[in-house]
Formats: C-alpha cells, structure tokens, sequence
C-alpha cells in the first residue's frame, strides 16, 4: 500500500509523573484548574540565585518506569542542562538529562491480537515540564500570555527505537505504554489533557534500504490522531518519492479539523541546545539496594496479569484483556472474586466486563470509582448462582446497589424480589399466564413446543423477575402435555 | 572619644557587650562616613540607612534582652549579588537596575537571624564578571589607597567599603579570586570558603560551580567569626557541604610551630612584580620566624588553570545569563516580536564584558567544539586538583601572592581583557579544584597593599585562618589604613 516504501517510526513518549511536588522545589503539582502562576515559587520560575533541589520521589517513579521497561539502569546518573531561549522556558534552559538517562537500552511487549510485538526502548530519562503559552487577543491585540503553572512539573521522557511499524503498531503500543505506566501508578494516561504527550517522528525507506529524510510530528492528543497522522505522513511522503520529490526534514502538527498534517511554524533555525551538566545538582547515586526495594513493589504488568487471568481463572482471551486494561478493575475482579469462592470467576468476569462497566460507562466513572465494595458485588452474584434471586432480579438489584451503595440483600429483602420457587403460589401464576395466552399453548399443542420460552417470559414478567425460571418451565410443561 | 568606624568586628561586639556603645550610634556613624566618603569611593550601589537603623534599634533591644547573636548590632555591607528581599538587587547590572527580589539569600537570612545591620549593597563587576570593578553598570569604585587606582574585583565595592571603614566588615563572592583580589589591592582580609561550605541560594549565579560566598574583613579573627555564622549545610542549596561547622575562631591559637607550608615554584616566575615577590618572600620568612617549614612544592597544572577557568565560567555563564530576557523581570525593550525583545533588552541591558563572556560559553559548547574546549577543560580542571591533592600530601598549607601586581590604574587594563585576566592567575586555580584560600595583608608595595595568599584543603578553613591569624598578630600589617582613611577621620 506503499509501494516500495518501509515507514520508520521512532516514538518520543513525555509523563507527568505523579508526585505531590515539582522537579525541582516544593510546589505542588496539581496545577489543573488554578488560576495562571499560582502554583509558582522562585525557583520553578527561574529568578535570579534560586536553586533546585531533586524531587527524590520522581527519581523512584522514573527508576520504577525504566525497570518495568526492562532498562539497564546505571550506578549514577546526573542531570544537563538543555539550553534554548522560549518565554515559557524562565531559566533559558531546561534541566534534563543528556548522556547519563536513569535508564536505556529497554523494550515494551505488547499484543495485536495473536501476535506479541516487541518494540524497543533507547532510554528514558527525567527532566522538568515548560509553562504553557497561550497566544490570544487582548483588546484586539495579539498577545502571547505565558502561565508557569506547569513549569517545573516532573516529566519523563521515553525515546524508542525507531523500527519498522504500521500506524496500528504504532497506536497500540502507546496504549500499551500508557497501561503500564498508569499500572506503575506513574501517570494518569491522559492524552487529551496533556499529561502524556506524543511526538513521533516519521520517515520511508526505499526499495534499496535507502533512507529518506524524517519528519516529526506534534502535538497528538489521541490515539487516534497518533495513527491517523502517522498514516496521513506514510501516504503523503510515499507519493512525494514516488513523484521522484523529496521530503523535507521539518516538523509538523497533526489538524483534527483537516485530517492532516500541517508544517509548524517555528523559527527556521538549526536547534544546538549546547547541553552541559548541571553545575547546581550532584550527580545521583543510584544503590543497588533501592532498585531492588523499587522491583519489590512493581506491580504484575498488564500483560502477565491477562495471562494469568486465563490460566488461573478459566477466563476467556477477550475477558482477561478487558478485565486487565486498567489496573482498578483488575483489582476490582480479583478482590470479588477471592470474596466468594463459590461462584465461578468467569461469571464475576461477565457481570463485571458486562453490567458494570456499563454502569460506569452511563456515570462516565472511572475504574477506581466503582461504588460498590468488591464483597457486596460477591453477595450478589453468589445470591444469584444459588438461585436465591434470579438473574433478571440481579440486574435490577445492581442498578439499585451502584446508586445506593447499600448491600444486595438488603435490597432483595426490602424489594421481597426473592425467587418464588414454592409450587403453590406458581402454580396459580402458571395458570394464569396460560389463562392469557391461548394462542401459545394453542401452538405448543400443534407441535411448536419453543413457545414455551415465550411463556416462561410472561411468567417471570408478571412475577416481577422473581419467579424461579426452571420451576415455572418445568410447571408449564406439566400442564401443557 | 573613640573613633566607633575604626572598630574591627571584635572590638565592637566588646563596646556593644559592655553597652559602652548602642548599634543605632555604630550605624549612624558609618551612615555619615558613607555620606562623606562616597563621592570619592562610590563603593555602594545602594545604601539602605533607613532599613540599618531599623535593625540596629532591633539589634539594640535584643542585646538588652540578652538574646543578640554573634554580629548583633555591627553594620555591616552586602555585595549586590545576593538576594535581599524588599531591597533591589542589580548585580552591577543595568539589566537588572529595577530587579526587587521577592526572597533573601540564605547567608542575608543567617546574617538576619545573628543581628547583623545592613547597611547597603555594595559596587560589583557585573555579574561579577571582571578584576577591577570597571565592569559595574553604576561607574567604577575608586580605591581608598589611590583613588585613581582600582580596587580589584568583582567584589570591589564590598573590598573598599571595608578598606575605607565604610562598613566593619563585607560579604563578597568569589569565582576566580573576586574576594581575595580587591582584599589584597585594598589591604583587607578577604577569604573564599570551600565550594559548598557556604550556600549558594540567593547568591545571583555567574559560574555555579566555582561561585562562593565569603567575608572581607580587617582582621582574620572577624573573617572566622563572620564564616562561623553564614557557613553550613542548607536544603535549599544541593551543592551545600553537608559537614558540621566548627568554632573557627577557637582554632586561631596563634600557635602554628611545625607547620608545613608549601612554596609553589609556579606562583614565584616571570609575571609576578618584583616588589610584590619581595614583600611576599618576606612574609614566608614571617611565617618561618614562627616556627612553620617551607617546602618548595609543584602545582604543574596551574598554568593551564586561568585558560580553563575561560572556558568553564563563560560555559555556565552562558547559561545562568539566559534569564534575563525581559519576560519576567528586569529592563523589558518591546520589539517585533519574542527574538528581537530578547535581542533588544539584552543588548541594551549587558556591558561588553559580560557580552563577550556570553559569547565564549556560547562558542565552546557549540556542536563540534564542545570536546576540544568543555570537555578538555573538564580534564584539565581534574588535573588541577590533583595537583592539590599530591601537594597536601606533603604541606598543611600552601603559601603565595594573592595577585602578581598591585592595584593598576583605572583604565589601564580596559582595552586588554587578556591583561586583565592575568590578575586572577593565582586565585583562579582554588576555584577550580574548589578548596579555601585566604588573602591576608603583608605589607606595601610603593604604598600600595600586597596581599599574601594562604591556600589550604577542602574544609580545613581552621588551618589557613589560624596562619593568617599568626601572621597577623606578628607584622600588624592588617592594622594599617588607607591614607584618606586618617584624613576624613581627623
Ligand atoms: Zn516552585
């Protein structure tokens, strides 16, 4: 589809991380929503003599990421100082980290269907975040207005080998790392708002393995602007080599508008960030000790998890996966079901990928904002396998429990939706349903004997989902025959 | 009656212990000699009488309550490079001429919590780029010995504050000998603390990795009494020494019998002046009278120093300058756009020196000739301080000039920056392996102060001061003033 044309593709992944307080110095992090520079000191706003001082915690989480990424991680390390000229830069430079990253040399596995993919890491390193310009009119002026909110937030950066990918590889395995780091408890995964960003960078390689100059494209705040983008660039560049053109080296951003990508407008100059080390940092030590503290709380990796969760549990493919791609719920599934042993783990699977998720998805709840502890959804479910209540019942039960947070027995006495499973009380209800409908069993008695379901239905609807199905089919069928 | 700006900082702490004198009248009376002596010296960008009187009656009550600390009530200067909050902060610099700092530098706060009375912000080289004070946006400060001479630099101001008992005593800093060579061309005691021993937060950075904070005094004995206060770890700063700080002033025992003083063969050759090499030969032989050994030692890496020094600082300047881009704070010129508001404002808002230092750190940390400067300066800079570590394997201190000539005349040197950088050639070298040194005074050259440099290891302030100490006590040559100095005072 490209012709002759192999596309390369090289990821450029920037995390927030999840501390309480910014790279350098005390302020807090969770910016989102206050009004511009209040979450600003001396030293995240660069005035003259302030110092910075290594947020121990985003080093735990940047070493957390680099082993779970399966990096090789060095005894030391040390920060550099990147040096460009931008309003929202307040320093004129920002501290990174250049040729000691706190790891490199790692991979990510990942899963298209069957296939496991294996894509590789070249480092990852730790820096600050910018403060975020606005460019916008103030009576009717064009102004640009700097917020340094975000300045000196932790930020992460994950640089992959460039390989050989397809946009679907590409897309999926910035979920993929998007699960992991949100499974660390690194980063919260949100695209959209821009506490993880993607930039990618592009370019084809010809019949020959001749290499074509590459483009780098910004600002994706999607998944599927990232795969759009990347299938937009392979067609547009292929059809400019196969037009005997070249392609330029430049940088683009990605119109959600357009469907396309545009060339930015950045000052035509060639970037020499002079980089040196960081003159106000020590270099970091990094012990042997503290790795292995940090493995020992890794968390199971999605994918392991979604393989143990069809080993051990009997689910299928599609439920471990669901069930694994946020790591609350899979909390959440495996807590309910060490509950109650008695109800089989693929039935808490189907409630759980089912109903639930559904609940949430009407609430727009996340994950870790189910309402209902995992041992009253075991109640229920366990209400349910032992006939108590019948299926029916149990959803509405559900609906009731997700709204009022109170336990399923509770409701199931005070709604008395209890199976009726006492022959006498439907013995009159079947004589009813068969009262009501001679047609059906005018049918059934012609040899159509599959109206019997439609009966059964009747019967369970007037019973309000409380009549046991098996005792009013078998009812139904004596008084037919 | 006394005299009470002719006091040292131990004389005054005494009157003051002993309520002979009040803090409010020691201030006001160097309030009057600045008035008096400053169109002359010009050693002040800025004097906050108001602000000194304030804290001079604070200091006054904390003494009557018996709560005052070690500088309680002695007026004292500040270089205009470190952060004072409510108080500009230039750094000698018009970009920086209306820049108010919102917090205080940890040595201002360590001085604040002592008592201490400041009474304004001293004359610098901008940005602390320079060895003559001729770089300073707010004109040149004129040396009390000559006035047609410089004071040395950067801290020039702070230097001739002291010189001249415009203040008792000064904070400096010092990246290449920006302390110890004003002390030594204005016959004060300036001493540069280990890096890391004093800390850097608030200090407006030049080169953060050779900056460091350090008194300019009249006597060794406040040089250790002030450092007792301003030195020690801070979370502020990551570079802060995390050693305890010890009693600097217990350790001047004037006792320094069987000490091994090493005499590099590198700080006596052809650059220095001949009456600056007799004066310090003399003060060696001081110290032998004392009971010390010379030892004829090595530093073969320190000619390397000075050119290395020339890379690594402008390489960090470079960056510490990027700041001031009329965003924020400080001189804003509006243009077209971003590029040429940051061009104007910063063509308009540095002097050519810091310019050209811009210029160098810009150039050798280029692509393509960051390993043939940086990084080989890098190397050399290890071996510098190797050069140190073999030498106190054999000497406790190591004893030469403090500059290879006396103060030059104004003017002399602008046109040759090359000259220029020659003066720090022997201080240059403790920056780089970030050890202490001390200039103490020893003597006069054509009535001019020589300065002799007491170089000691990382940490071992108490050694070097203690010598200086001893020195001091035997010659005197620290008691005598600036030829103006007896002129205002009669
Ligand atoms: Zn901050």
């Amino acid at each position: 589809m490209n012709g002759p044309y192999v596309p390369v593709v090289g990821l450029e992944v920037h995390a927030q991380l999840l501390t309480a307080s910014k790279m350098f110095c005390g302020c807090s992090s969770r910016y989102s929503g206050a009004p511009p520079d209040t979450h600003c000191c001396a030293v995240c706003a660069g005035m003259p003599g302030a110092l910075p001082v290594v947020n121990a915690r985003a080093v735990e989480l940047g070493l957390l990421t680099a082993l779970a990424l399966h990096c090789t991680v060095p005894r030391a390390s040390k920060f550099d100082r990147k040096n460009y000229s931008y309003p929202d830069l307040p320093k004129g430079y920002q501290i990174s980290q250049y040729d000691d990253p706190i790891g490199r040399g790692g991979f990510l596995d990942y899963r298209i269907g069957d296939r496991v993919i294996r894509w590789g890491i070249t480092r990852v390193h730790l820096e600050e975040d910018t403060g975020k310009t606005t460019h916008t009119d103030v009576d009717g002026r064009e102004v640009s207005l700097v917020d340094y909110n975000r300045s000196g937030v932790p930020l992460m950066e994950i640089v992959t080998d460039p390989e050989m990918r397809m946009p679907e590889e590409a897309r999926e395995f910035v979920s993929a790392l998007r699960q992991v780091l949100m499974y660390l408890g690194v980063n919260d995964g949100d695209l959209q708002a821009g506490s993880m960003r993607v930039d990618v960078n592009i370019s084809l390689t010809g019949p020959n393995g001749e290499r074509n100059p590459k483009v780098e494209v910004k600002n994706l705040n999607s998944l599927r602007a990232l795969e759009r983008s990347l299938a937009y660039e392979i067609e547009r560049q292929g059809r400019l080599l196969a037009g005997g053109e070249t392609v330029e080296q430049e940088t683009r951003g990605w119109s959600e508008k357009e469907e396309k990508t545009v060339p930015q407008r950045t000052k035509e100059y060639a970037h020499d960030y002079r980089y040196f080390p960081e003159p106000d940092l020590p270099p970091l030590v990094i012990r042997q000790a503290d790795l292995d503290r940090l493995t020992g709380t890794m968390p199971e990796m999605p994918m392991t998890r979604s393989g143990r969760f069809v080993s051990q549990y009997g689910l299928t493919p599609f439920h471990a996966q669901v069930l694994t791609r946020e790591r609350p719920l899979a909390d959440y599934f495996e807590r309910a079901a060490a509950a109650d042993r008695s109800v089989p783990p693929r039935i808490y699977a189907n409630w759980i990928t089912g109903d639930l998720m559904r609940l949430l998805g009407e609430e727009q709840r996340a994950a870790e904002e189910i309402p209902i502890p995992p041992e009253n959804l075991a109640e229920l479910l366990s209400l349910i396998e032992t006939g108590e209540i019948s299926g029916s019942a149990g959803k509405q039960v559900l609906d009731e429990m997700f709204t009022s947070g109170q336990a399923a027995h509770a409701i199931v006495e005070r709604r008395q939706l209890r199976q009726v499973a006492d022959s006498a009380a439907l013995d009159t209800l079947t004589d009813e349903v068969l009262a009501a409908n001679p047609g059906m069993v005018d049918q059934y008695r012609k040899g159509k004997t599959n109206v019997i379901q439609a009966l059964v239905g009747q019967a369970m609807k007037s019973s309000q989902g409380r009549a046991n199905p098996q005792v009013v089919r078998d009812l139904l069928e004596r008084k037919l025959n | 009656m006394i005299d009470l700006t002719s006091l040292t900082l131990s004389g005054a702490r005494g009157l003051l212990d002993r309520r002979e004198i009040s803090s409010v009248e020691l201030t006001q009376a160097h309030l009057d000699r600045i008035d008096r002596l400053e169109p002359q010296l010009n050693a002040y960008i800025r004097v906050t009488g108001d602000i000194a009187l304030a804290q001079a009656v604070r200091a006054d009550e904390a003494m009557r309550r018996g709560e005052a600390g070690e500088l309680a009530g002695i007026p004292m200067a500040l270089k205009d490079i470190l952060s004072t909050v409510g108080v500009p902060t230039t750094c000698g610099s018009r970009i920086l001429e209306n820049y108010v700092p919102q917090y205080n530098a940890t040595v201002v706060d360590r001085l604040a919590a002592s008592g201490a009375v400041v009474l304004g912000k001293t004359n610098m080289d901008e940005f602390a780029m320079g060895s003559s004070n001729e770089n300073s946006a707010f004109g040149p400060v004129h040396n009390p010995w000559c006035l047609e001479r410089v004071p040395g630099g950067s801290s020039g101001g702070s230097a001739t504050a002291v010189a001249s008992s415009e203040a008792v005593y000064a904070l400096g800093t010092d990246t290449g000998g920006s302390i110890r060579q004003p002390a030594a061309l204005t016959g004060t005691v300036g001493l540069k603390p280990t890096y890391g021993r004093v800390s850097r937060y608030g200090l407006v950075a030049f080169a953060s990795s050779l900056d460091q904070i350090g008194p300019i005094t009249r006597t060794v004995a406040d040089a250790a009494a002030v450092l007792g206060v301003i030195a020690g770890p801070d979370p502020r700063d990551s570079t802060a020494l995390n050693a305890p700080v010890p009693d600097y002033s217990a350790a001047l025992t004037g006792d320094i019998r069987g000490l091994r003083v090493g005499i590099p063969r590198e700080y006596f050759g052809d650059g220095l002046d001949s009456e600056v090499r007799v004066v310090v030969e003399r003060a060696i032989e001081v110290l032998q009278s004392l009971g010390a050994r010379a030892v004829p030692i090595s530093l073969p890496s320190s000619e390397h120093a000075l050119s290395t020094y020339y890379v690594i600082s402008p390489a960090e300047a470079m960056a510490n300058l990027a700041r001031y881009d009329g965003v924020r704070y400080g001189l804003s010129l509006p243009g077209d756009d971003i590029w040429s508001m940051y061009a104007l404002t910063r063509e308009a808002g540095f002097g050519a020196e810091v310019k050209r230092r811009i210029i160098l750190g810009t150039y050798v940390l280029s692509a393509g000739y960051y390993d043939a400067y940086y990084r080989k300066a890098q190397q050399v800079r290890t071996l510098v301080r190797r050069d140190f570590d073999a030498a106190f394997g054999e000497v406790d201190v190591i004893v030469g000039p403090t500059t290879p000539t006396p103060a030059f005349p104004i003017g002399a040197k602008v046109d040759d920056p090359l000259q220029m950088y020659l003066n720090d050639v022997y201080t240059v070298p403790i920056n780089m392996a970030g050890i202490t040194a001390v200039s103490v005074p020893a003597g006069l050259a054509s009535g001019l102060p020589v300065g002799v440099q007491i170089i000691g290891r990382a940490l071992d302030e108490e050694t070097i001061l203690r010598v200086g100490d001893a020195f001091e006590r035997e010659t005197g040559h620290n008691l005598l003033r600036p030829p103006m100095t007896a002129e205002v005072s009669a």
